[in-house]
């Protein structure tokens, strides 16, 4: 006799069921690298606590992903937005989501201001080295002879200048208190946990967290699911070192 | 911890900034998000020094983008907040407004115009009309109040926190350079001495209980995937916005009823035409004075009715003419020969008005 186990997909509990499947296109990173911050808040309770606010790009599918209240702002605004709820609510604990458009282009001055400022939010970033969906153009992560829409013959460092290395920035100009990371979705354990130290930094109050996660676009890639999970796992990393920037020292007492 | 800013009334001789300070504390605001630019610093610099007095904060973001957007997000978390702009900040802040217009977010924001162009001087204007009433990539679905004095500065700052949550609807307080940086004397009151009863401020977000557990999470949004769907969204917004708008608007006329020349002017211009008309009828000149004091929604009915008996219409602002096409709009189909005085980013005297008006008669 032959037994047939039907494995449920496991999803994190602050999920909203009722908007899945998700609306990101298949082989996209933003499911992955979204469960990775389900099962963060799940494991730390805090959902009843949570404002989640997702930028425009393709993070703003994620309007109605979770069981959180959430503000869908516009491009580059989220950061603001979130900072605007946390300094009139400290108690929330505010994600703001976005892309590397969002965070590094056109909302790169609310970065820079908010970590400078150690905001006591978390933005989290979704690197997926271009711009999904206005159709694939070249992002400030686009990488070095990478081909976009915009840079058909790759990416022309002399032309366009090199890609952002964003945690390493936000390192550079926050105080000791932040907590700044770079994880990938090859690696959603270690994901997962750089999410949670920086929920956890919220939590604590002690200051700006930021994490960047490598993320997958194989529609704007042109990829098959063998070549996106390489260029993910192995040429990504290569230029985005995937791993801890700072971390706070546990406070004492 | 002081009680209220303002006790029962006070009499007091202070800037137009100061007074929009006062107000907002006076109102009960609880908390301002801000970036300076000229005229409207004194705004901040009054609210930082008296609000932590109160136990109100105070963000200064890196730019207008930024104060336009940090208060949507203390809206949204259900605060009473605000920030003051000018001139390019109002250019800024417009972003932030078109959201606020489309999820109605009950914003708040004190512009006080300067001259533009582009960055131009910073004492006076009325050149951000138009921006104010309809600069965002949406429809306009906004309260702007054109204030001529101090003592309106600090009433509309007031009832511009009510208009707001009331109808959920981004609402500005339109002074100037001028109404900011000048000082006169105005009667400071604590709104509910006078029965004014501030409107509940409520939560969009940061809601009690769990979401999708005892509640459904507010999922809000201000992205449409099909044309039908953000039809039907700015459809009903605007129904909304015309059925309220009688309520809302607001104007204020001096001797029109036999007028036969009718100046048309707001803001602080509105002061050099009451001047005027007073100068006139110690003539013998009937001329009269009409003043929206609402610019958005405009009152229409108020202005065609005052239009319909004159004889003649001249429009008077420091402006190329950015208010007289909000007059023109709302009276068309009138035949009342219309005149004008535009005075792009200068002052407009009592005297200019009564030699205009004479040589129309």
């Amino acid at each position: 006799m032959t037994v047939t186990t039907v494995m449920e997909p496991k999803m994190p509990k602050c999920w909203r069921q009722e908007t899945k499947p998700h609306k990101f296109c298949p082989g996209c990173g933003h499911g992955d690298v979204l469960k990775a911050l389900g099962t963060a808040i799940d494991e730390l309770g805090i959902q009843d606590r949570v404002v989640f606010g997702c930028d425009i790009g393709c993070s703003l599918l994620s309007w109605d992903f979770f069981n959180f209240d959430t503000i869908q702002a516009h491009h580059g605004r989220t950061t603001p937005v979130m900072t605007g709820v946390k300094r009139a609510r400290p108690e929330l604990i505010c994600i703001a989501y976005m892309g590397d458009g969002g965070g590094y282009a056109i909302g790169s001055q609310h970065l820079v201001n908010a970590a400078t400022r150690n905001e006591r939010i978390f933005v989290l970033l979704a690197n997926n080295a271009q711009y999904g969906m206005t159709g694939g153009q070249m992002a400030p992560t686009t990488l070095p002879g990478m081909k976009t829409e915009t840079s058909p013959y790759g990416r022309d460092t002399d032309w366009s200048g090199n890609p952002t290395l964003g945690p390493e920035m936000v390192a550079a100009i926050t105080p000791d208190s932040a907590y700044v990371a770079r994880g990938t979705m090859s690696n959603l354990r270690q994901l997962t946990q750089m999410m949670k130290k920086a929920l956890q930094n919220q939590i604590d109050g002690n200051g700006f967290s930021f994490v960047e996660a490598l993320a997958s676009c194989p529609t704007n890639w042109r990829t098959n699911a063998a070549k996106t999970w390489e260029f993910v796992e192995k040429e990504m990393p290569k230029y985005f070192k995937v791993g801890e920037l700072k971390v706070p020292a546990k406070k004492e007492g | 911890m002081a009680d209220k800013p303002i006790q029962g009334e006070k009499r007091m001789f202070v800037t137009g900034n100061e007074a929009v300070a006062y107000a907002a504390l006076a109102a009960d605001v609880d908390i301002m998000y801000g970036y300076p630019i000229t005229p409207q610093n004194e705004i901040m610099h009054y609210y930082t020094r008296l609000a932590p007095k109160y136990n109100k904060p105070f963000l200064q973001t890196e730019d207008e983008i930024s104060a336009g957007f940090t208060t949507v997000g203390g809206v949204m978390s259900g605060k009473r907040a605000f920030t003051a702009t000018a001139g390019p900040g109002n250019t800024l802040i417009q972003e932030s407004m078109s959201m606020a217009e489309m999820m109605r977010i009950p914003t708040v924001v004190v512009i006080m115009q300067r001259g533009g162009p582009s960055t131009a001087t910073v004492i006076y204007s009325q050149q951000e009309v138009t921006m104010t009433c309809y600069g965002a990539n949406g429809e306009g679905i906004r309260v702007v109040y054109s204030t001529c004095n101090h003592q309106e500065l600090y009433d509309y700052t007031i009832k511009s926190f009510n208009t707001a949550w009331k109808y959920r609807i981004p609402t500005f307080v339109l002074g100037d350079g001028y109404q900011a940086k000048m000082r006169e004397s105005l009667t400071m009151y604590d709104p509910a001495t006078r029965g004014i009863e501030m409107v509940n401020t409520s939560p969009f977000v940061g809601l009690p209980g769990t979401a999708g557990v005892d509640r459904d999470p507010a999922h809000l949004r201000n992205t449409y995937n099909t044309e039908e769907e953000l039809y039907e969204v700015v459809s009903n917004l605007v129904a909304d916005y015309e059925k309220v708008a009688p309520e809302i608007v607001e104007s204020e006329s001096f001797d029109c009823d036999d007028a036969e020349v009718v100046v048309l002017a707001h803001g602080v211009v509105s002061r050099a035409a009451v001047e005027a008309i007073r100068e006139l009828r110690k003539a013998g000149i009937k001329a009269g004075h009409f003043r929206p004091i609402t610019l958005r929604p405009f009152p229409d009915q108020e202005l065609k009715a005052v239009a319909n008996q004159a004889k003649k219409l001249l429009v008077v602002e420091s402006a190329q003419g950015q208010f007289a096409k909000l007059c023109q709009h709302s009276l068309y189909g009138n035949s009342t020969p219309m005149e004008y005085i535009f005075k792009p980013g200068l002052g407009i005297t009592s005297d200019e008005i009564m030699n205009k008006v004479k040589s129309m008669l």
